[in-house]
Formats: C-alpha cells, structure tokens, sequence
C-alpha cells in the first residue's frame, strides 16, 4: 500500500478552482517531486496535505487512515513534516530554538514542570539542544549553531527550515522549492541534503523549478497544470509526454 | 542567555532584599510594594503580550475579580481571605478558560476589541452590584490573617510581595526556556510553522492567558488586602491600558523588562507631582519619546546597545 494516497483532490476559493481533481499516490522511501508552472497550484497542493488548506472535495489518505481536513498540529502527530517557499522561521528566536521546536511532539511540554524547572524536563531538553546541534551539522550549518535567526543569510533559514523539520523525526516531508533564490553553488548543496535526507528512510515530496534537480532526485514527477493533473511518471516518462511539452513550451509550438 | 538570564534574578533578589534596609520612609515601601505588585502582574502579561504575541486590553478586569472576590467573600459570607484569594484565583482561571477558546479565534485589532470588552463587562457588574460590591465607593477589605497572625505592617506585606515577585521572575525564565516557552515564542514568529511542527496553537494561547489573568487576579487579592479598601477603578480599561504599557515601555519578551516597565510607570506619576496640573502632560510626552527612540522598550533597547542581547 502506498504511503500517501490521494484521491480526487479539490478546492475553490470562490469561484478560482486552484486544485481540481487531482489524484496520486506516494510510496514510502521515494523521492516524489511537483513541477508545472507558476500559478498551476503546486503549493495549494501542499498546503492541502498538510492540512494548512481544508479540501472542497476528495480524500487524503496516510497509511490508510482519512486526513483530509485535519489541523497541521494533527498532521504533526502522524510524521508528516513540511518546509515553506515563502520561510516560515521564527526571527524572535535563535537558530538552534527554531530546530528544537521542530522536536516539540518529542519532549514534555508540561507547564507546570517547567515553570519548577523540573530535571527530567531540564535534562531531556538538554539532550535535545545537542540533537538539535547536530541537526543542524547535518544540514550544513555548523557555521550557526550558536546564531541568532535574524542574523543569517536567505540560504542558511533554506535549510534551517529542513533541520527544523527533521527535528519532528518525519516519516515525510515535503520540501516546498527548497533551491528558490539560491546560488548554483547552493542549490547544488541542497540538493545533496535531500538525496541525505531520503537516504535516511525518509518519504520525500518536492516542488521545485530547478529542473536539474528534479530530474537529478526525483523517482516520481508529477505534473500540473491549472490546478490539474498533466501527466505522472519517472522523470523520461514525463519528459517525453506531449501534453508537458506543450504546457511548458507553450500549446501553440 | 540561561546563565545571564538567572543573574539578573540574583540581582533583583539582592536589590528586594536591601532596599527595605534603605528606604528613608513608609512613604517609599509603600510606592516599592505597589511596584512589587505591578511587577508580578506586568511579567505574567508580557508573556501572553511579549512572548506569545497576543494582545489582552482587558486584564485589569481579572485584577478585579480577585479583589472583589477578595473583599466580597469574607466580608459577606465570612470566608478565610486566602480561601477567598484562591476562589477568586479560580473563577478568574475557569472565566479565562471558557471565554479564551472564542477569543482566540480572533487576531490583531479584533483579538483587542474581544478583550478590550471583556474587560469593561467585568468592571460594568463590578459597578453595578452596589448591594454586594458597594457599587461605585467600593467597599472595605477585611485584613489578610495566616494563623492567627495578622498581616497589617508594610514591612510584612513588602516581604510577601518580595517573596512572590522573586518566585514568579523565576518560574517566568524558567518557562521561557523550556519546550512549552519555545511553544508560545514559535506561534508568535511564525504561527504557520509552529502549528506544523505540531504546536496546537489555540490551546497554547488559551493556556498562556489563563495563567496570566490568574497572576492578575492573585496579585488583585494581594492590592485588595494590602490596601484595605477596593473600588472598581482598580478593574477599569485605563489601568488595562496602564498594564500594557508597563509592557511595551520596559520592553515585549522581556523578562527584566517587565519589572522595568512596572517600575517606573507606578514611579513616574510620583515623580511628576511637583509639575502640579502638568503631571498628565508630563507622562503622555515622556511615554511618546520613550516609543519614538526605543520602540522595542528600554531594556531590549539597551541590552542591544551594550552588546549583550537579552
């Protein structure tokens, strides 16, 4: 069974039907990428499955189970984990808080215990900050374990915002154009980041425009198109579908 | 920032430790008691104002039920005044907890108008329930006893307050840096992000104003007894106003900020006496050019000055 099964996906905001009818499905343990061009819907996509959207219509299954319509912070609970185009880091905090805060479902969040400063809690959140160090080497940024958030460059928050998802120990996650406004050298890098991030047993879902690296990472490609489905398959199948070239070339070639 | 952070909790301990030693007269404990208080109550709101990003317009109203509850149950029923402090403590937490989960749906200017009304309804009933209140006058306070010893003198009521501003500015650090803190800093950065990390935003909104109305209302109790006397200015929207200041002055997310914030704003009328009829134009100017030069409040201000972040 697949891990992530969508079924007739829909949604309208008034009378701009953004998602329409789109269904496919994601094994575990892939590389799933989201191409097509701007404004055809890839992101209301992502906002859908991971419930920051509700759905107008359609189904959204994980491991089975019905999610369509749930809250993020429930989708949280069941391993699925997301980065923003647009980042989404908190500037009020240090870099290495925003990753523990990736961890927040891992650790105690009574109130009362840490208002005592209680040890356990102390000390598990003590091992947690190591995680999170290491977190962030994983990701490339040992340069800013000790630094602020509102002090780092576009491309490090790229990746804080990976580390701070992988802080969740997601069984997916879905990158939401992870090389946007990143230098060739950069993009290089986040792209061996993701190819780390998959080899560790996580599902990996991708939008992305850099279509060196789609086709570099991918073992899937779906496409849109006005918030439909063009086509599906591994990137030559998709490279070679008429509709595509049509889309991307524009109808008239 | 842990190890800083609980430095300057010696300093305050030290400082409320000597400064009854120093005070020339009743006259000054009297203004350091009074600033004790406000502290306590201006930390509790700045983490739901500061930290957590939500604004409330109508805390003064919870200040009011404690020291209603404080003066009204012994007084007519013949509780014990800590039974009457925790009932009102209670009624204050379980209001908070219902009316949070509609309030909380709302954001920015319509968050504030939410509270802002809940506010002026309390002081409204506080008002208006002349027979139990005593309505506009305000009623006597019976005196706070524990075990047949009574707390009447200003030197015990300024170790008490000393006592409960040390414990709340530590249990507040405390918080701040622990996964529930970073909880309620994430969903003011960014609420988005933190709800898919798995933050359940609005119960961490509900439980942050639930526990900063309750320290309004404990610390309403302790104005109450301390005072002797209640009337329903204590639980009006201008000291609602007063307390939000004393946050945005001493800086939001400022822990010593807030005790700044408390102390100089219950100082600053004091020290404007002597511009006789000016006072009030006196601290409007000084409250404008405090927000035109440091917008972030003083002590966040100053901390980034001398290079030392807080």
């Amino acid at each position: 069974m697949a891990l992530l099964d969508v079924n007739k996906l829909s949604i309208h905001f008034g009378g701009v039907k953004a998602v329409q009818e789109v269904s496919f499905s994601i094994d575990a343990g892939i590389v799933y990428a989201v191409i097509g061009p701007n404004g055809a819907g890839k992101t209301t996509l992502f906002n859908l499955i991971t419930g920051v959207y509700k759905p107008t219509s359609g189904e959204i299954r994980l491991d089975g189970e019905s999610i369509g319509g749930k809250s993020p912070n429930e989708l949280a609970t069941r391993g699925v984990a997301r980065t923003f185009q647009n980042l989404q880091i908190c500037m009020n905090m240090s870099a290495i808080e925003n990753v523990m805060v990736g961890a927040h479902l891992r650790l105690d969040r009574n109130l009362l215990k840490a208002a005592l400063r209680l040890p356990t809690l102390t000390r598990r959140d003590a091992e947690m900050r190591v995680e999170a160090a290491e977190l962030m080497r994983f990701v490339g940024l040992e340069k800013y374990i000790e630094a602020r958030a509102d002090a780092m460059p576009y491309g490090a928050l790229k990746r804080l915002e990976i580390a701070r998802a992988l802080a969740m120990k997601p069984r997916l996650i879905f990158l939401d154009e992870p090389a946007a406004g990143l230098n060739p050298k950069e993009t290089i890098e986040v792209d061996e980041l993701i190819r780390k991030v998959a080899d560790s047993g996580i599902t990996v879902v991708l939008v992305e425009h850099d279509m060196k690296m789609v086709m570099n990472l991918s073992d899937r490609i779906l496409v849109l198109d006005y918030g439909k489905k063009l086509a599906e398959g591994t990137g030559e199948e998709v490279r070679r579908n008429p509709d595509v070239i049509a889309a991307y070339l524009g109808a008239h070639a | 920032m842990q190890k800083r952070a609980y430095f300057g909790l010696y300093i305050v301990i030290a400082v409320l430790a000597v400064l009854p030693l120093v005070v020339p007269n009743s006259f000054y404990l009297d203004l350091a008691i009074r600033m004790a208080i406000n502290a306590v109550i201006v930390l509790g709101l700045n983490l739901l104002i500061g930290f957590a990003g939500q604004i409330s317009l109508g805390h003064a109203g919870f200040l009011g039920i404690g020291a209603y509850a404080s003066a009204v149950l012994p007084t007519h029923f013949g509780w014990h005044p800590l039974l009457a402090m925790g009932a009102g403590a209670a009624i204050t937490g379980l209001l908070a907890a219902v009316l949070a989960r509609p309030i909380f749906k709302l954001k920015g200017q319509y968050l504030a108008m939410a509270t802002l009304g809940l506010g002026i309804i309390i002081n409204i009933a506080i008002r208006n329930e002349a027979a139990w209140t005593g309505g506009p006058d305000g009623m006597p306070v019976p005196a706070m006893g524990l075990m047949g010893f009574e707390l009447t003198s200003d030197k015990h009521w300024y170790w008490v307050v000393a006592l409960m501003l040390s414990v709340s500015v530590w249990a507040s650090i405390n918080l701040i840096d622990s996964p529930f803190g970073r909880a309620l800093r994430a969903l003011h950065g960014s609420e988005v992000a933190s709800q898919v990390v798995g933050v359940d935003v609005v119960r961490y909104k509900v439980a942050i104003f639930v526990m900063s109305a309750v320290f309004a209302s404990l610390m309403g109790s302790i104005t109450a007894h301390y005072v002797g006397f209640v009337t329903p200015n204590l639980a009006d929207f201008f000291h609602s106003i007063e307390l939000v200041t004393m946050v945005v002055i001493g800086g939001m997310a400022s822990v010593y900020g807030s005790l700044i914030g408390a102390v100089l704003l219950t100082a600053l009328p004091q020290a404007l006496a002597t511009f006789e009829g000016w006072e009030t134009v006196a601290f409007g100017a000084i409250l404008m050019v405090c927000m035109i030069f440091m917008p972030k409040g003083l002590v966040p201000t100053l901390a980034a000055k001398f290079g030392k972040g807080d």
